[in-house]
């Protein structure tokens, strides 16, 4: 790092001297010329400067190229989803098509400016339009467009569609500040309602999760990690309690702002475990990452969330293995109505007393009932 | 107002006496009705704006350049905002980000560049005595300072200013509980950003009125400058945009101050549910953008009208497509109305609506290019001469162009998935409106020097100033799409936390010295700005052999601008080097049959109508 320091600094003090010394040079110069020339308002740092823009132009030109293959490897992190491989194919289409034209462009452009620089033997041609060059270079950008946009369209539209029946459905809700992530659970493979108005951090409700509704009985929550299996379609259900946020995964070309009070979705398909990533970056520590890309207050740059992208095997057992947020919180049975409590009560945690608390409580609902 | 007497006053002394006029200190400096003064006072308060926006943008680059740094040597300006530890408070950084965006855009970009040029020059190329309201002109100035004294008083709250970025999106902006510069900072914002409203408003009505009703006799819109038409669509752009940021800003003030609904539903903070239900953030943001895009070309028409003219000029060659050049800034002006969704790709809008915003998009850079390539050709065969001015107008056009292409890329809905909110967004506007906006302010600032001050500013320094600028904000930016290829996201307090992001921290680190020496290096231009308003070389009137009216007044000129009669206009602005003319400019007052060796065969008809253009009755009195 220091040596960039070290070398942009010389660039710009170079830079510096040979201006100050050119123009010092020519200031001496300019004295005798000065009668003839400084009715037009030029002096002899013209040439120079002309000269200097293209001069600029050339070394920008092997800059960009060395910056390029110097920092490439870094660039759109490798794709791990199915639509990400197409829109990565198109940007690099695109970025073809507008590399060539900021060459061409910027390339006239310098050069003109060095070739038209002032000479006090020439007149400058009156040339005030011609409508054939106008047509002609509003046609080609015009149809340059077209093409962009179509392509870009069929793509959007593919991305946008509305995710397949049979996807992976995950709920992932923003807050001040991090993550957090709601299953189905494996039961009923279903969410289970909300509102923000049961949202109680000091009981353990943080995302208001509703449990008069036997769908929630067996969701289960994680605000540490978001495991999806690998190869099939994951709908992410988004959604924020506080403030705007934006789901970014940006190995999975995901993203989606999180609005309170308006739940969005957005579904890819991921189709490279971690493992696999791991053996393919040959970085044994590789994660998977989601991070928030809407300003959010303080906390914005730390809302970090990992992602583990399992075998399918792997992810219906990691998912058996979790707790139901009722298992965590037994709590959370008094909101139970009763008919549907002795439904709640098998996913309460077995320990005798509460094995016991819950047995008064099915008789009681039993009892109810009679 | 005094007009008339005025003009009694000019006519009957004769041209050089308008300064023994005497005007009272406050009504010649302060309260100013004189659009020259209002356009300098604009001018001045830009600048000082763009030091402060400049030096917070320093500030939060050594945070990102180099994020271990002890910055306690900051603490005599910045306060408590570093700890202990001499760390930058991360709330501070988001206020200095937004504070950054707020003051570039509004107070730089929009007031210092249009404010300072269509004040100064609309009055001047057309051939008027001043604006149409004088006193409004004054007015929309006070608010303006008024509005500037709110925003920076805001800086030294306890609280800090507004931290939500220069886009308040609510519900961050709205709930003081979400971050601290929600509370009176914002409340500040809002009620400078409505003042500034009201300030941008009367600015923008009264210069469409003065360039519909106050043109001189034969400046017909066919032979207006470049630079009014740009500067007559910004007003435009201005007066049917901004009301609707108005309205968002008083909704929002409406839901932080009354308890409303517009924008706030289903909020938990600060451990209990808030009350409001049914509004919507969307909301906000399509209202903020049916602003907040025409705003970018708020800020760029005036900077391409101001280079049309110095590219003109200092390429001795008429402008290339002078037609086609009024077209495409009709339709960019157009088209810049129904493009604003394309910032909200990924806020959940419905996927159709992106689809059609993406078309629309796409199209905007169809008149863009044949402006671009406009230029290039009025370069062709042209005989150029690199005053400081000409080189800052070269530039914008290369930021221009590099900036505008990949708006390609991030106006393709597709593309934007992965791009939006990261660094190559803020590389991109960077470009296309920051930096090549900023160069068409500079560029006017050197170009017109002469006609505003009555001497000439430094060449030498102000080719240094090009050379450290123009090479500065290529390194700083061109890097920065690195950045944004590899995902980093934008209003990052620092990136290390995410393994993902955790690399690049030589090019951050480069970016930071670059932008940092960028700075710097303004104050080249300050001390030469300064010195030449005092010492600087005693100007001619017409010193660029410039062809437009403002080149007829006097070397300083007085309050109604031309002490006789206003010229009457007779030919297009661009007659440089017409073949058969021994001079290479006629300016615009020559009559045509006072040259017929240069008078094209199309042109002898134009001959006949002089008698008609000499006919008009016009009443040249300052109005008011």
């Amino acid at each position: 790092m220091t040596i960039v320091i070290a070398l942009l600094a010389v660039v710009f003090l170079v830079l510096t001297f040979l201006v100050i010394g050119k123009t010092q040079s020519l200031i001496k110069g300019i004295k005798q010329e000065e009668v003839a020339e400084e009715s037009m308002g030029v002096d002899k740092a013209n040439d120079a400067n002309a000269i200097g823009l293209l001069v600029f132009w050339v070394l920008s030109v092997i800059g960009a190229a060395w910056s390029y293959m110097k920092y490439r490897e870094d660039f759109l992190p490798e794709a791990s989803s199915v639509h990400g491989r197409e829109t990565d194919y198109w940007f690099w289409v695109s970025m073809i098509v507008i590399t060539v034209a900021f060459f061409i462009v910027n390339t006239l452009l310098f050069y003109f400016a060095y070739k038209y620089r002032f000479n006090k033997n020439v007149k400058a041609t009156f040339y005030p339009h011609n409508n054939k060059l106008e047509l002609i270079w509003t046609v080609i950008p015009a149809i340059v467009m077209a093409g962009l946009v179509f392509s870009g369209l069929l793509v959007w539209n593919k991305v946008m569609d509305d995710a397949p029946e049979d996807a992976e459905v995950i709920e992932i809700m923003g807050k001040q500040f991090g993550w957090q992530v709601r299953y189905p659970g494996v039961d009923d493979n279903t969410l289970g309602n909300y509102s923000y108005k049961l949202m109680d951090d000091s009981r353990g409700n943080v995302f208001g999760v509703d449990f008069t509704d036997e769908n929630s009985f067996d969701d289960f929550t994680n605000e540490t990690e978001m495991h999806i299996p690998k190869g099939k379609p994951v709908l992410l259900k988004i959604r924020a309690r506080d403030v705007l946020h934006s789901v970014f995964i940006p190995h999975m070309r995901v993203k989606m702002d999180a609005v309170p009070g308006m739940p969005t979705k957005f579904w890819f398909h991921p189709d490279k475990s971690t493992e696999e990533m791991r053996a393919e970056l040959g970085n044994p520590d590789f994660n998977y990452e989601i991070a928030c890309t809407e300003i959010c207050g303080r906390g914005h740059f730390a809302m970090k969330l990992r992602l583990v992208v399992d075998e399918p095997a792997d992810y219906e057992k990691w998912k058996k293995e979790q707790k139901p947020i009722l298992s965590v919180y037994p709590d959370f049975l008094t909101d139970v109505p009763e008919k549907l409590k002795a439904k709640a009560m098998k996913y309460l945690p077995a320990t005798e007393e509460q094995v016991t608390q819950s047995e008064s409580v099915g008789t009681t609902a039993s009892a109810s009932l009679k | 107002m005094a007009s008339l007497s005025q003009d009694v006053h000019v006519d009957s002394h004769g041209a050089h006496d308008e300064h023994h006029h005497e005007e009272g200190f406050f009504s010649k400096y302060v309260f100013s009705l004189d659009h020259k003064m209002i356009a300098k006072q604009y001018l001045f308060t830009g600048i000082f704006w763009a030091i402060i926006g400049g030096l917070m943008s320093s500030i939060f680059r050594l945070q990102l350049g180099f994020p271990d740094m002890d910055l306690s040597w900051l603490k005599p300006v910045v306060g408590g905002w570093i700890d202990e530890q001499g760390k930058l408070d991360p709330n501070f950084y988001l206020a200095l980000v937004t504070m950054h965006g707020t003051i570039m855009v509004f107070f730089v970009l929009t007031a210092g560049l249009s404010g300072t040029f269509s004040n100064f020059l609309i009055p001047l190329q057309v051939g008027a005595r001043d604006m149409a309201s004088g006193f409004m002109n004054m007015i929309s100035y006070w608010l303006f300072f008024v509005s500037s004294v709110i925003m920076f008083y805001s800086i030294f709250l306890e609280t800090g200013p507004a931290g939500g970025g220069w886009v308040i999106y609510p519900p961050l902006s709205a709930l003081e509980d979400a971050n601290p510069g929600s509370g009176l900072g914002m409340t500040l914002w809002l009620v400078s950003m409505a003042l500034f409203i009201a300030s941008s408003l009367l600015g923008g009505i009264n210069y469409v009125t003065t360039v519909i009703n106050l043109r001189t006799k034969g400046m017909s819109f066919d032979k207006m400058p470049l630079t009014i038409w740009a500067f007559t669509f910004t007003a435009i752009l201005g007066i049917l945009s901004f009301p609707v940021l108005l309205s968002a800003a008083l909704l929002l003030i409406f839901d932080r101050s009354f308890g409303t609904s517009f924008y706030l539903s289903d909020i938990y903070i600060n451990g209990q549910a808030l009350p409001n239900q049914g509004g919507s953030p969307i909301l906000f943001q399509h209202l903020f953008w049916f602003l907040g895009h025409p705003e970018v070309y708020i800020v760029i028409l005036p900077a391409l009208g101001l280079t049309s003219e110095i590219i003109a000029t200092n390429s001795r060659k008429p402008i290339f497509g002078y037609k086609a050049m009024i077209f495409s800034m009709a339709g960019i002006m157009f088209l810049a109305f129904i493009v604003w969704a394309h910032h909200m790709f990924m806020t959940g809008m419905n996927p159709f609506l992106g689809s059609v915003f993406m078309l629309l998009t796409l199209i905007i850079a169809v008149p863009s290019a044949v402006k671009a390539f406009n230029y290039i050709t009025t370069l062709w065969k042209g005989n150029i001469i690199f005053t400081p001015a000409m080189l800052f107008a070269i530039g914008l056009v290369s930021f221009f162009v590099s900036g505008g292409l990949t708006g390609i890329i991030l106006g393709n809905s597709a593309l934007d998935i992965q791009l939006h909110d990261t660094y190559f967004v803020v590389a991109h506007f960077h470009l296309v409106m920051g930096s090549a906006a900023f160069f068409g302010m500079i560029a006017g600032v050197y170009h017109w020097f002469p006609k505003m001050f009555g001497r000439m500013m430094n060449k030498t320094l102000g080719y240094v100033h090009f050379w450290a600028t123009f090479v500065g904000v290529y390194l700083v930016f061109f890097p920065m799409h690195y950045l944004g290829i590899a995902g980093f996201p934008r209003r990052y307090y620092q990136w290390s936390g995410f393994e993902t992001f955790n690399t690049y921290a030589d090019l951050n680190s480069f970016i930071s010295i670059a932008a940092i020496l960028t700075f710097v290096a303004q104050f080249v231009f300050l001390y030469n700005f300064i010195y030449s308003i005092f010492k600087g070389k005693k100007a001619t009137a017409n010193p660029w052999n410039s062809t437009t009216l403002e080149w007829t007044t006097p070397i300083e000129p007085g309050h109604g601008n031309w002490p006789g009669e206003i010229p009457t206009v007779y030919r297009w602005p661009y007659d440089y080097s017409k073949p058969g003319s021994a001079v290479d400019f006629i300016p615009q007052n020559v009559p045509f049959s006072a040259t017929p060796e240069s008078n094209l065969p199309e042109e002898s008809i134009l001959v006949e109508k002089e008698k008609e253009i000499d006919q008009i009755k016009y009443d040249y009195n300052i109005p008011d």
